[in-house]
């Protein structure tokens, strides 16, 4: 209410950028984008993959300098040259990966660059003292002394907007802040987010989950193809229409399967196992589980958080090494040295770190996509260039990947589109069994749909798919069968029947599946 | 008019077009300091002048670096060049002042290959020592750049190692077709080095290694392996190099011999455009970089500068170099240049004319 007062006058706006350009080589990224935000709002930046939204934070965060267009923070005119600068003006960013030290201490990475100092010398004491301070404000009660990289993402995450709260803050800019946030620890940041709204603060929430920004925003902007559609109150436009001038299309969206891909358990059972796990395990990472995937049979990976089911991919890939058990590769038992042995046996694993684990930031989207290819034939059998741009050609047009221009550093790229690189890297290997992990996280609706349709089709051509999901709509929709973990244990298989649903699946994560 | 200009453009984003500038300008100096500088004649059947003298010296640097950049592709370093090359050397050379006859072609041959095996024994020790038992390279190759001169020490006993050997000095001393031939054999072996990097997919797998090796192991890619041969690839070259060094002077110096070669050798290495932090790199663009440095040496006799400054004198100019490689420089200065003329102007107005509306 006291924002739809706002939004019709101009005086309000604590930050105000007005004819916004930026351009990188090959990509207009931004085009003369106007965006405001008031105080005391929560504003959603909205757009598809590549559609601005990062660049547009980053040039306020002064990542990045404007080619054209202005800025004015509470009234003047700000030009920024990098982001301390930005965060001294009073702009402070959360970015989607946690961009603190990991060999610190919680109470270190809170106050790095501003330690509170006697003399010269940093006061420990005062410095653990007020962290404590500010994160029991915040209700998390962690060690600070602790070393960050003992907490989970999770917790870092929480840390890093502590530490940007903290840096007293005009404008909280948040992108993809609960990305990798467990249904509890949203809530828990979004009752932070409301209180530090009320005490007038203006924060910038960037997020894939319509949801969370239905729940959570008071207004929205959204980009598409570097420019601006439009500036709305989120309670005057509905979820549908949102999509619409997203995509700049209608959209049956995420529409249920196809029959099709609907296939009875039973039939699927009867087919030849690609893969057979048996009493597999690492300890400390993952209890002793079996589990039989066959062809053309999608397997969801349903459980929190942490409960284990990065580890049993891992597993299953030979990224990690299994310390028991015994895994089978169509009928073959294999001993798995490493991520090798089991390509060589027709299994990709797309993990979901693909900043660290995925893509070469410094090659280009050519050599993302058939590096796998080419390590799999050895260093002394090179795809030559005409067969490596037709297969890569192919899966930008298959993929949709934007910029479709293969020799462009994969770093340019968009989060979604680097996505459909990594995926593009595996399915030019023609698996057998592809291990799927959070494909969909932290891209937008139209790719998402894109990557369930492809997963659907996949799978109806018989190649057996491991998929893991937070999200247990997107786990219902594609498997035929769910593992639910718990406590890196699985404790269930469910046949996905009609009768199964997410109410159901959430009880079987949460009381171990004794149903 | 335009269409230069877009040319022009596109060349300063060429990798070596920072590198090629500075060389030119490097040569530019000398000869306005002496003007026969650029001059080649062929006398006795073998070409003289300063530039074959520029790539003669360069010959055993480049190939040090090449093996160097390599390595530093996958994200390691190589100190332990220096000593491989002082090895080598030493142990060519006893092989030689042992035999009857050191004008003995298979001999020297055979004192050759046992001096190569040898640098190739020490460089797998040192990807041994990176790639399977997981020390730092800077760590591991350490080890073998101290006990490294010791080892060569004892292999010439401590003294300077003397020989008189025709088909030796041939190495690093020779003339084929009227060019020397050590520059033959280091054109020879990067040559044939940046041909297997190019046509096989060793090129794209080790900057996949050098840029994100967890990626790259996910990916399939036996990092562990690539890791190992470069640093073998990297002794075998400092061998040849350290057998080019002393058959130039018919002696091995264990003490001496590619003394701090391992500095000059990362040095042209980031000249030539190849990132410390591994992933991208440019066999060329090392290969001028050790030109580079080694015209620099020239040029500090040519230009007369005193022997008590010439270290202050190099490193100025590698600083400069290296701060016009550096594309967050070249920005910074732009951006100035920008702000001093028309940019500014532009503003101020904005400013005005907002100013001039809030007052209305």
């Amino acid at each position: 209410m006291q924002t739809a007062d706002q939004s019709g006058t101009r005086d309000g706006a604590v930050l105000t950028m007005r004819g916004i350009s930026k351009e990188f080589p090959g990509v207009k990224a931004l085009d003369g984008v106007d965006f405001r935000l008031h105080p005391g709002e929560i504003h959603a930046l909205m757009g598809e993959n590549g559609a601005g939204k990062s660049t547009l934070i980053k040039v306020l965060t002064g990542v990045y300098d404007v080619d054209r267009g202005e800025i004015e923070l509470a009234g003047e005119p700000v030009s920024f040259t990098g982001p301390l600068q930005a965060q001294q003006a009073g702009i402070s960013t959360v970015y989607q990966e946690v961009n603190l030290c990991q060999n610190l201490s919680v109470a270190e990475n809170i106050h790095i660059g501003r330690e509170p100092r006697r003399l010269g010398a940093i006061q420990w004491g005062e410095l653990r003292r007020r962290s404590d301070e500010l994160l029991r404000r915040l209700r998390l009660e962690i060690d600070v002394t602790a070393q960050l990289d003992s907490y989970s993402i999770a917790v870092q995450q929480l840390v890093a907007i502590a530490r940007a709260i903290d840096i007293s803050a005009k404008v909280l800019v948040l992108d993809e802040p609960t990305s990798s946030l467990d249904a509890g620890e949203v809530d828990q940041l979004f009752r932070l987010l409301r209180q530090l709204r009320d005490e007038g603060m203006a924060i910038l929430f960037v997020s894939h989950f319509l949801d969370q920004v239905y729940e959570i925003c008071d207004r929205m902007t959204i980009l598409r193809n570097g420019r601006l559609v439009g500036e709305h109150l989120v309670a005057e436009l509905s979820q549908r229409e949102l999509v619409g001038k997203m995509m700049g299309r209608e959209l049956a969206l995420l529409e249920p399967m196809d029959e099709e891909h609907r296939r009875p358990l039973t039939e699927l059972e009867a087919r030849p196992a690609v893969v057979e796990a048996s009493e597999v395990t690492r300890s400390g990472s993952v209890e002793p589980f079996s589990l039989t995937i066959h062809q053309g049979e999608v397997v969801g990976l349903a459980g929190l958080l942490g409960s284990g089911r990065t580890e049993l991919a891992r597993l299953l890939f030979g990224a990690d090494k299994a310390d028991g058990g015994r895994i089978s590769f169509g009928g073959e038992q294999v001993a798995l040295h490493g991520p090798r042995t089991a390509m060589d046996h027709g299994v990709a694993f797309s993990s979901e770190n693909r900043r660290t684990e995925g893509l070469v930031a410094d090659l280009s989207v050519r050599e993302n996509i058939v590096l796998a290819l080419q390590a799999a034939r050895g260093w002394a059998r090179p795809l030559n260039r005409r067969r490596q741009n037709e297969l890569v050609q192919k899966w930008i047009s298959a993929l949709s990947i934007r910029p479709a221009d293969p020799e462009l550093p994969v770093r340019n790229l968009s989060g979604g589109n680097q996505q459909k690189v990594l995926l593009a890297r595996w399915l030019i290997t023609e698996p057998k069994l592809l291990i799927l992990d959070e494909p969909t996280r932290g891209i937008d609706v139209g790719a998402k749909a894109e990557i369930q349709r492809l997963v659907a089709e996949l799978s109806d051509g018989g190649m057996a798919v491991l998929f893991i999901s937070a999200e247990l709509e997107e786990v219902l929709r594609l498997s035929h069968k769910i593992a639910v973990l718990r406590d890196r244990k699985v404790v269930a298989q469910l046949a996905n029947s009609d009768d199964v649903d997410a109410d159901r699946l959430m009880a079987a994560i949460a009381t171990g599946g004794a149903s | 008019m335009n269409g230069g200009d877009g040319r022009f453009a596109a060349a300063r984003q060429h990798a070596l077009f920072w590198p090629a500038v500075v060389l030119v300008a490097l040569l530019a100096v000398n000869t306005a300091f002496s003007h026969g500088f650029l001059s080649i004649e062929l006398r006795d059947g073998h070409l003289y002048g300063s530039p074959v003298d520029i790539l003669r010296a360069s010959a055993p640097l480049a190939l040090v670096a090449v093996g160097m950049t390599l390595v530093i592709a996958t994200g390691g370093i190589d100190l332990s060049v220096g000593s491989v090359v002082a090895i080598a050397g030493a142990l060519a050379c006893l092989r030689i002042s042992e035999l009857g006859d050191q004008n003995g072609v298979a001999g020297v041959l055979l004192a050759v290959a046992v001096a190569l095996v040898l640098a190739v024994v020490l460089g797998s020790w040192n990807g041994l020592l990176v790639a399977r038992i997981g020390i730092q390279p800077i760590i591991a190759t350490l080890i073998l750049m101290v006990a490294g001169r010791g080892i060569a020490q004892l292999v010439t006993d401590g003294q300077v190692l003397t020989i008189n050997s025709g088909p030796y000095e041939t190495i690093g001393a020779g003339y084929w077709l009227a060019l020397p031939v050590s520059v033959l054999i280091a054109a020879g072996v990067i040559g044939l080095t940046l041909a297997v990097l190019r046509r096989s997919a060793l090129g794209m797998l080790l900057e996949s290694v050098g840029g994100n090796a967890e990626a790259s192991r996910l990916a399939g890619i036996r990092s562990r392996w690539l890791t190992f041969a470069v640093y073998a690839f990297s002794g075998l070259c400092a061998g040849i190099a350290g057998l080019m060094i002393s058959a130039n002077v018919a002696s091995a110096d264990g003490n001496q011999a590619g003394l701090l070669i391992e500095l000059d050798a990362i040095l042209a290495v980031v000249i030539g455009g190849t990132a410390l932090i591994g992933g991208r790199f440019s066999v060329l663009g090392t290969v001028l970089g050790a030109v580079i440095i080694k015209t620099l040496d020239i040029t500090v006799y040519t230009v007369g500068i005193p022997s008590d400054v010439k270290l202050l004198f190099k490193s100025l100019v590698v600083i400069v170099l290296c701060l016009a490689q550096s594309a967050a420089f070249r920005a910074w200065v732009t951006r100035r240049r920008h702000v001093g003329s028309g940019g500014s102007g532009a503003r101020v107005a904005t400013g005005d004319d907002e100013k001039a509306g809030a007052l209305a």
